[in-house]
């Protein structure tokens, strides 16, 4: 796996980046991957951000774990966000396990991987990260800019951090602060990945091991959050798996038990158990609203990006409410705005999958804004 | 184009922020954005036509306005409009506060029950009254609370809201509304379409 992490993308920022935590890191990878191409106006660029366990390979196949891009339902030739047409970036955000700098990456003090001596990162710090790479590819202000749960996060903070960079915005199933209860399913998370003995206060890596078992639990909470209750009755109720009847042991008797550990330990596969820590931490600290002091309608002031806000009606993670609040927060500062509650069962995780209703609101959306963004750069 | 939103649009001066209440499709958005230069936004709950909305490149909220007109800040647009819809809420009398309270002025069209047709319905047939401008049948009418020209000027002017213009529409006729001639224009107008606030 490594030696495939050595050919991706990457970018070397050596301009030094001052975390909130307030280190100073400097020459430090982006790892990030492009799809399409730019046209000679620079006008069709997309910047995706991504989630928790995401990474930059958006479409087509991932050449890490030679699976399927993460984002193939919406991105690629022809689909809502079309690869024939845009030119699509994603990068890895920093604390991944991708290629970008992250607690994996060899600590220039100690020259061991930095584990978790890594700093303590947040959305803001991600965000910031990704803007040289903007600089690094020539555009200057992007035709849409998207991304859905974390990736969400932070694009909102990329909007009111850098209120001119994007024509538009589509924060799709996010929020501006993070909840008591997604904390709460954070912290179960990273317990659960402490409490595997391999994890050894993040060390694990000088015994070249992984917490697996932590890890894979890790992700199963994940995996449940993702769900609705509807969708996982409907898609597993009580079928057992590949058996006639009870086994009477703690073996996967249940379709949706194997499923979680099917999930959980794919994972293990791809992940970093410390990333996790690290990318979770920072979505707990996420809150828009503090770093402002009139709050969230302040953040958003002069704002001059056009807004498209798309929530799901069975998203319990971050749930239409939350996802209004930041409508009402845009409205009242007197941004563009628009929003869509879609109609699904299929709970927080709708973003990922075949949703028709999601995909032609995001086509119809991003396709309009394109038209607006070269007739304002004509003029 | 429905001559409605024509008129509506006349009403409207050029490079204004509006809302529109209940836009629809954004037919109206469109004609306001397009050609009167008006920074539009729309409010529509029907998930379809918000999907509408978006393909055409018009700002749309997906919201309900009997419960989330609070969303709008004070006098933050120059005008609210409501077509067709007062007649469909629960409670109008606090829809139409808030529209107050968001726009510095207020668009409102209704669907005149005083027209002559919906009293004849009424009087000679016995029957309630189904026509163009109120196409459904009592039992899947989505209009809760029917009411005249007269009774929105009235109501007007109980509740000392001030009414600016009153223009009374039929087919593709119009005609100015006035207290000296409101009863006979409340028997031949379809539409009553009040500019207030």
């Amino acid at each position: 796996m490594n030696s495939k992490l050595e050919n991706i993308k990457k970018l070397e920022i050596s301009k030094p980046l001052k975390l909130d935590c307030g280190k100073t890191i400097n020459n430090f990878p982006l790892a990030y991957e492009t799809y399409g191409k730019l046209n000679e106006n620079k006008d069709n660029a997309i910047l995706v951000f991504h989630a928790l366990t995401g990474d930059q390979f958006v479409a087509e196949t991932n050449p890490v774990t030679n699976k399927e891009g993460w984002w193939v339902t919406a991105v690629g030739p022809g689909k809502a966000i079309d690869t024939k047409k845009y030119f699509v970036i994603c990068a890895n955000v920093i604390g991944g396990c991708m290629g970008s700098l992250g607690p994996r990456n060899i600590n220039p003090e100690t020259k061991q991987p930095y584990g978790l001596d890594f700093p303590v990162i947040t959305i803001r710090d991600m965000v910031r990260a990704q803007e040289s790479l903007l600089e690094h590819l020539g555009i200057k202000k992007l035709l849409c800019a998207t991304g859905g749960s974390m990736g969400g996060m932070q694009l909102l903070q990329f909007c009111a951090t850098f209120p001119d960079k994007t024509f538009s915005a589509i924060p799709i199933a996010c929020s501006s602060s993070h909840s008591a209860q997604n904390i709460a399913l954070n912290e179960l998370a990273r317990q659960a990945i402490m409490a595997d003995p391999v994890w050894d206060k993040g060390k694990y890596f000088l015994k070249n091991v992984q917490p697996k078992n932590g890890l894979a639990v890790a992700r199963m909470v994940g995996h449940i959050s993702y769900l609705s209750e509807k969708g996982m009755q409907e898609k597993f109720g009580r079928k057992l798996q590949e058996k006639a009847d009870y086994e009477f042991s703690f073996n996967a008797d249940f379709q949706v038990e194997s499923y979680l550990r099917h999930q959980g330990y794919a994972f293990v596969e791809r992940f970093d158990a410390n990333s996790v820590l690290y990318i979770s931490r920072a979505m707990d600290y996420f809150d828009l609203s503090k770093q402002f002091k009139g709050g969230l309608v302040e953040a958003f002031k002069n704002q001059k990006t056009k807004f498209l806000i798309i929530s799901f009606s069975s998203d319990w993670l971050y749930t239409t409410k939350e996802n209004k609040d930041i409508v009402i927060a845009l409205n009242a500062s007197g941004t563009d705005v628009s929003y869509s509650e879609i109609i699904t069962d299929k709970g927080h995780d709708s973003f990922l999958l075949d949703v028709p209703e999601f995909l032609k609101t995001l086509k119809s959306f991003i396709d309009s804004m394109y038209d607006k963004f070269k007739n304002e750069k004509r003029i | 184009m429905k001559k409605e939103f024509k008129v509506i649009a006349d009403l409207l001066p050029n490079n204004t922020r509006v809302l529109d209440v209940g836009c629809g499709d954004g037919s109206l958005m469109n004609l306001l954005e397009k050609e009167k230069n008006i920074e539009v936004r729309g409010l529509e709950l029907n998930q379809d036509n918000v999907q509408q909305c978006i393909h055409k490149g018009l700002p749309v909220i997906q919201g309900n306005a009997e419960t989330e007109l609070h969303q709008f800040p004070n006098q933050s647009f120059d005008y609210v409009v409501l077509s067709q819809t007062l007649q469909a809420f629960y409670n109008p009398e606090k829809v139409l506060k808030e529209l107050l309270r968001i726009g510095k002025s207020v668009v409102i069209s209704i669907p005149n029950f005083g027209y002559w047709k919906v009293r004849t319905n009424l009087l000679f047939f016995g029957k309630m009254p189904v026509t163009k401008t109120l196409p459904n049948t009592w039992y899947n009418t989505p209009n809760l609370h029917m009411c005249t020209i007269k009774d929105l000027f009235n109501f007007c002017d109980e509740k000392n809201i001030n009414i600016k213009k009153v223009i009374g529409v039929n087919e593709n006729k119009t005609s100015l509304i006035k207290k000296s001639n409101l009863e006979i224009k409340n028997l031949f107008s379809k539409l009553g379409i009040f500019l207030i606030g």
